[in-house]
């Protein structure tokens, strides 16, 4: 899981987060004033400061936020001047938008508030519908408004083109302040909630926001989304009555807590209407006490009454916002908050601490216990003294019961520790107000100052407090983390002086009831004997010297001592043992079906002293007892299968593969299936001498399943012209779930999974179901995805009835692992849907649209449901952008390229960089964002740095002048698609370039040359084609549809071009390896040049460029 | 990335091409063949030389036999020692395979000890476990072992089987063979908390063997065939590169002169 944030506000206003991987609070520095509430959610974090207004948080993040403004700019022939300005009084403005309808000039466009800024000036945008235009960008049609074409005809009268210009949202990892409307508000904010993410599939950045003010009205900030994430205005909500407080949770929950103590409920929240349209009163839970806080999640409502008494409430669910009736639970709180799935935390009304709801899960949603949370604030740590302190008008006495201006003690300003402070300064333990958060506002609160001004007993001290508090925010890092020393030696000052919390908020705390949190029990002695561990056991690193020098030297040594004495007699042999099992076989013979069969593997030491087996199954064919066996060493991949009632698993030999049969077996339970995979699993190996992590050369392929498989190329795999035959390969499995993974030949291995995390490899092995010795010890972490299963809801018409669900079909579940969320109506499916989710044709099959019209008698919908898998593999998170695409530089074998350029596209299709990848630093550091002016699905980098993309629109890009020097290179480079077809996915090798497109195609690039990388035109090779990987040598590997074996047809198969070298990229042939079933493969590790005698000529590459450019635009062309 | 796993996996793997001769004294019906064999370096030599004794004694007369013992240019190589120690110690620096010399007479009991059969080895294999045990946790762990766990640990040993004993913990000790011979407990950590060093420990058991700045290097420290550089930190060494005795063996032999 990872890392997250809860924040809380104490009672002097300051703000703080505390990291689920940390072990102290956190302050806010960069908050210059204090704060009454903060409301948090994964991106950001919104608050009402001091000064009553509202401010805003976006979390600096890699990805940035970015809007694209257009306008076009509109244009009629006329005889005398050609095409001008001067337009006919019935035509648009000379600028206008896409419609016609608004005027727009260029200068109407302003920054939306002062958090934003300009990326550059205006310019033409010369694509038009996935073509590049003339230059100039025009589009030209007969009149306004018409059909556009990027060509001018002898009838084109009227030519538009558009202009673009990019503004950046600039206040990130600071609180900006949300500009206050023109009609402005009647009275300060005094509540505010953010929820309402999970409600519609928007991207991360939409958000509900709620907000209440000192008179009882409630507000709707409308318009928030990942490119305003600011929102656009305030929507008054009418009520019925006053409100005091509101609580709106990550899904369709939103309460409110009456002045009288009643509680509202929001009705009618929805994907189309995120405000909801009505008010139901629930009463509060105890007659005589009103209630004066409520919290809500997904699933969840608590509250608070005025005597401090919790309150859970029952049986409350999306369909059901109300819920049953009320529970009283243990404990005394004055403020509740539930955070992300439905995690729970409180302040206690007595010592003022954060207290964490222990064991809420699914199904205990109102969990054990309370639990405070006991770590230290970083101020804690490294002050030694107080700082005196007082603001003149200072909004920490906001928080105070009276307003007394003078001696608020503060003690953030003393983090330096200065030996002259320790004279002067006074404890300030007696001049702590009590803090009555939620009191009524002091009138003196008008206008709270952005820079408080500070005075003290020592003018001198104060103000070199202040410029550190201003501008050494960097520092605090170091300066905590050496505290940390010196607070063990003043093992008892912060035992007394706890922190006293007024407001917590979990809406950005991803935790669960199996999290690991360091956050109780904490004490100075485990600090400080966990700092002398880590010294002990972690040890700086896997890649010391001395622990290199070991490797190398054992590696060496077995090469000294055993290499060449391999055939010598073993002093010790080893004896036969045997496996038993019953098991189910999918017979051979038709009727084909499964039976049960008695299973059993032999495993003894081979002549050459590694270990081999056979395997037996034992069957019954008309009452004759008969066996099927294989050989161990003949076994080329074991293959965990889907079913949906059996836990069955496949195993493959050359033979098997060439059939598209293989071995089909079904264990009794799932146990059981891993025990024996994980066995002979192993025995592969054995028999192979095939030991520890994967080699750097290594070739990866994913199942549709999204188990991860490694193959060691033998040297002879791109051997000319014999090379090993594919159906070969031998292929393992590594623990971990994954949609998409990329390697080169240095060894950096990244994987995307199927909710879109990104992942990169360890360097270890085995994890998922292997255990022992198959696995390695460490670098193995547990790993999450998530992954939608869909089923249609189908509908005919008829006259009487009109749509009924007779034809209802359901899908089978495909990912039957832990369900994480209810069916619901999916949205986002091609073709769109009308508002309740459904879609229209004439006839099933057929294709649908989103709108009915008088010739569709079918309508159908797509329910989506989300599945969770935890699993464990040598995987480790980066976070925090979600990835669609990644690619990474395939090195040559004699390269020596030191930072290694790595390219993303983000799930929303933003193309981004990764900077600081290298062999010891895989993960890298941070993302460089590259401007596209369209969403982006497909990237790859090839040996040169040639950078080559696809878009949405299925055109195909190339990258300028990309080099060591400009990892993200200069711009561009709009290439054609070949005729009439969108492009899907692109591979480039070390010179090869290959693409896919959405029918399958397979194109190869014409005429690229170091001088010219764009090439000349797309020659068609294959069809049937579902992937491509274009290696180091450029050796081509694809998923290939639709390859007849001799007993079955596969889909999802492993290909391998045969004949590829540098006098002909394209190759002759396929040759067919595992499969069906696979959705992935990469071969960009591959670097191993193959045993040949190579002729001179070969070798430069520019000697290819006279080819003669033939078949430019081949269409259609099998092969 | 190399993971910890495969230095266990080499070290238990770990096997020496040796060629046995029979001595030229020895009185034999006809020439003898060398026989080759790859030997364990963890185990014992008396352990694993059940074929030799069968293949020189196809050319032998009863009579003539007496017990098996072997020697390495002139020294009596000493059985309850680990082979890979014996071997690092006497002959790393020769060509493979290691040549030993069979004698089946003049038993060196000055040198040696007696091995009448595999219950002796045993016996000294369990007595080096629990003195390792009683150096390291005053005995808690074997006296805890039931009688067939010695067992299980023995037949493992026997059987060349490649598991690490289960229920020892490794723990800060370590022993260091040499001439002359080194046994003592050294603690992996110093009192201040910092981690010990391979060089640490042999600046306080065996000066000589570290190099200083300037001068040539006259010792070679060698452990399972290899030469670990002197920051490592001695719990991996002990975690990683011990015996199934328990005890990290390290072998402090003169750079060959040549």
């Amino acid at each position: 899981m990872p890392v997250s944030l809860l924040w809380a506000v104490d009672v002097y206003g300051r703000v703080y987060s505390l990291s689920t991987a940390g072990q102290q609070w956190e302050q806010c520095r960069d908050a210059q004033m204090e704060f009454k509430r903060v409301t948090a959610a994964q991106q950001c974090c919104w608050g009402i400061a001091c000064d009553n207004n509202i401010y805003l948080n976006v979390h600096a993040s890699d990805l940035p936020v970015r809007y694209q403004e257009e306008t076009y700019e509109n244009q009629r022939w006329n005889p005398v001047d050609g095409f001008s300005e001067r337009l006919l009084p019935s035509d648009r403005w000379q600028w206008s938008d896409v419609t016609g309808l608004q005027h727009q000039p260029l200068d109407s466009f302003q920054l939306p508030s002062s958090s934003w800024e300009w990326e550059g000036d205006w310019y033409v945008d010369e694509n038009f519908e996935g073509e590049p235009t003339e230059k100039g960008g025009w589009s030209y049609a007969i009149d306004f408004p018409a059909t556009y074409t990027k060509d001018k005809k002898w009838n084109s009268c009227v030519r538009r083109r558009r202009w673009l210009r990019y503004r950046r949202y600039k206040a990130m990892d600071t609180w900006a302040k949300i500009p206050s409307q023109q009609t402005t508000l009647p009275d300060p904010f005094s509540d505010i909630s953010c929820g309402g993410w999970e409600i519609s599939e928007e991207p991360r950045g939409r958000l509900s926001l709620w907000a209440v003010s000192l008179q009882g009205k409630v507000w709707f900030r409308d318009g928030i989304y990942h490119h305003n994430p600011e929102g656009s205005l305030w929507e008054e909500v009418f009520l019925p009555g006053e409100v005091i407080q509101i609580s709106c949770g990550p899904g369709d929950l939103v309460w409110a807590v009456l002045w009288e103590g009643q509680l509202i409920v929001r009705e009618g929240i929805s994907r189309d209407c995120p405000k909801g349209s009505s008010w139901a009163v629930v009463e509060s839970p105890s007659p005589d006490v009103g209630a004066i806080h409520v919290a809500v999640g997904i699933n969840v409502v608590w509250a608070v009454t005025k005597d401090n008494k919790v309150w859970f409430r029952r049986g409350v669910n999306s369909h059901n916002p109300c819920g049953s009736g009320w529970i009283g639970m243990v404990g005394e709180m004055i403020t509740i908050n539930v955070g992300l799935n439905d995690q729970v935390w409180a302040i206690n009304c007595e010592d003022r601490a954060v207290y964490f709801r222990q064991g809420v899960t699914s199904s205990e949603l109102s969990g054990k216990t309370w639990k405070a949370i006991t770590v230290p604030r970083d101020g804690d740590r490294s002050h030694s003294s107080f700082s005196f302190l007082s603001t003149l008008d200072s909004a920490g006495c906001y928080f105070c019961g009276e307003v007394r201006a003078q001696s608020v003690v503060s003690d953030a300003e003393s983090d330096t520790e200065k030996g002259s402070a320790d004279g002067e300064s006074i404890p300030g333990e007696g001049e702590v107000k009590a803090p009555c958060a939620g009191s009524a506002l002091s009138p003196s609160q008008s206008g709270g100052p952005l820079d408080p001004q500070w005075s003290n007993v020592d003018l001198e001290e104060a103000q070199q407090a202040q410029t550190v508090a201003v501008q050494d925010t960097a520092d605090t890092c170091s300066l905590s983390s050496v505290a940390t020393y010196t607070l063990a030696m003043e093992d008892p000052y912060g035992a007394d002086e706890h922190p006293l919390w007024a407001w917590v908020s979990g809406g950005g705390c991803s935790v669960d009831s199996h999290s690991q949190l360091n956050w109780f029990n904490f004490s100075m002695n485990t600090l400080v004997s966990s700092v002398q561990s880590m010294s002990l056991s972690v040890s700086p690193a896997q890649t010391a010297a001395w622990r290199r020098q070991i490797f190398e030297q054992l590696s060496e040594r077995t090469k000294r001592e055993m290499d060449n004495f391999r055939h010598y007699e073993q002093a010790v042999e080893q004896s036969v043992w045997v496996k038993k099992g019953t098991m189910q076989w999918w017979r051979d013979w038709k009727p084909h079906k499964w039976i049960d069969v008695h299973f059993a593997l032999e495993q003894f030491s081979g002549p050459d002293g590694n270990k081999d087996g056979i395997l037996f199954i034992y069957y019954n064919y008309y009452e004759e007892k008969k066996y099927l066996h294989a050989f161990i060493n003949e076994v080329t991949i074991l293959v965990p299968v889907l079913n949906d009632s059996k836990h069955t698993f496949a195993i493959y030999t050359p033979e098997r593969t060439k059939q598209r049969w293989p071995i089909r077996l079904a264990a009794a339970t799932e146990l059981e299936m891993h025990d024996w995979l994980a066995l002979l699993s192993v025995s592969c190996c054995d028999s192979r001498g095939i030991h520890g992590p994967p080699s750097k050369q290594a070739i990866w392929s994913i199942t549709c399943k999204g188990d991860i498989f490694i193959s060691e190329p033998s040297p002879g795999l791109e051997a000319m012209p014999y090379p090993t035959p594919c159906d070969q390969m031998f292929w393992r499995q590594v623990g971990g779930h994954l949609r998409v993974v990329e390697c080169n030949s240095v060894g950096i291995v990244w994987g995307i999974g199927y909710d879109h995390t990104a992942w990169v490899h360890t360097g270890g092995y085995g994890g998922g179901f292997f255990q022992g010795l198959a696995s390695s010890t460490d670098n193995i972490y547990t790993q999450t995805d998530v992954k939608s299963v869909y089923i249609y809801e189908n509908q005919r018409w008829n006259p009487v009835t009109g749509y009924t669900n007779r034809y209802c079909t359901l899908l089978r579940l495909e990912f039957t692992k832990r369900v994480v969320s209810d069916w619901a109506i999916d949205y986002s499916v091609s073709g769109g849907t009308d508002r309740e989710g459904w879609q229209f044709a004439a006839d099933f099959p057929a294709s649908y649209h989103g709108y009915k019209t008088m010739k569709d008698f079918v309508r159908r919908r797509r329910w989506a449901r989300k599945c969770k898998l935890t699993t464990t593999g040598p995987w480790q998170e980066i976070p925090p952008i979600p990835l669609s695409d990644v690619t990474i530089l395939p090195c040559t074998a004699q390269s020596s390229v030191d930072v290694i350029p790595v390219w993303a596209i983000s799930n929303k299709g933003d193309v981004l960089c990764r900077l600081g990848v290298t062999a010891l630093t895989p993960a890298g550091s941070s993302w460089l964002h590259v401007g596209t002016d369209q969403p982006f699905k497909s990237i790859s980098i090839g040996a040169a740095s040639q950078v080559w993309a696809i878009a949405r629109d299925g055109s195909a890009f190339y990258r300028g002048s990309v080099s060591a020097r400009s990892p993200a290179g200069d711009c561009w480079y709009h290439i054609p698609s070949p005729a009439k077809q969108k492009l899907k996915q692109v591979s480039v090798g070390r010179t090869s370039v290959y693409t896919v497109d959405e029918n399958g195609n397979l194109w190869y690039r014409q005429g690229v040359t170091p001088s010219y990388p764009q090439g000349s035109s797309w020659e068609h090779i294959s069809n049937n084609v579902r992937k491509v990987s274009v290696g180091p040598l450029d050796q081509v590997w694809i998923i290939a549809d639709k390859v007849q074996g001799s007993h079955s047809l596969s889909c999802g198969t492993v290909c391998h071009r045969l004949g590829v070298q540098p006098v002909e990229p394209k190759g002759q042939s396929w040759d067919y390896g595992i499969g069906g079933g696979w959705d992935h493969i990469t071969v960009r590790g591959n670097s191993v040049e193959p045993p040949r005698l190579r002729l001179p000529s070969l070798t430069d590459p520019s000697s290819r460029s006279p080819v003669p450019v033939r078949n430019t635009e081949v269409n259609g062309v099998g092969n | 990335m190399a993971d910890d796993k495969d230095v266990l996996r080499d070290v238990w793997f770990g096997r020496i091409p040796t060629c046995f001769t029979l001595n030229q004294d020895e009185v034999t019906e006809r020439e003898a063949e060398p026989y080759y064999l790859l030997l364990p370096r963890v185990s014992y030599l008396t352990l694993v030389t059940d074929k030799v004794k069968k293949h020189f004694l196809k050319v032998m007369r009863a009579e003539d036999v007496e017990e098996m013992w072997f020697e390495y240019e002139g020294t009596p190589l000493k059985w309850h020692y680990p082979i890979g120690v014996l071997f690092d110690l006497h002959a790393s620096n020769n060509v493979l395979p290691w040549s030993i010399t069979v004698h089946f007479k003049n038993f060196p009991d000055h040198d040696l000890l007696h091995c009448p059969s595999n219950s002796v080895i045993e016996a000294h294999f369990m007595s080096s476990i629990k003195e390792a045990d009683a150096l390291k946790h005053k005995s808690q762990v074997v006296n805890d072992m039931q009688k067939k766990d010695h067992k299980q640990l023995w037949m493992g040993l026997q059987n060349g089987e490649t598991h690490t004993p289960p229920i020892l913990k490794r723990r800060p000790q370590t022993t260091m063979s040499d001439r002359p011979f080194i046994q003592k407990l050294f603690r992996p950590v110093s009192p201040e908390g910092s981690a010990h060093s391979l060089g640490d420990l042999l600046k306080e058991m065996y000066p000589d063997a570290i190099t200083n700045d300037g001068e040539q290097k006259r010792y070679q420290v060698v452990i399972h065939g290899i030469e670990p550089l002197l920051e490592t930190p001695l719990q991996w060494l002990s975690e990683h590169l011990s015996h199934p005795d328990n005890f990290l063996h390290i072998c402090v032999i003169p750079v060959p002169t040549d």
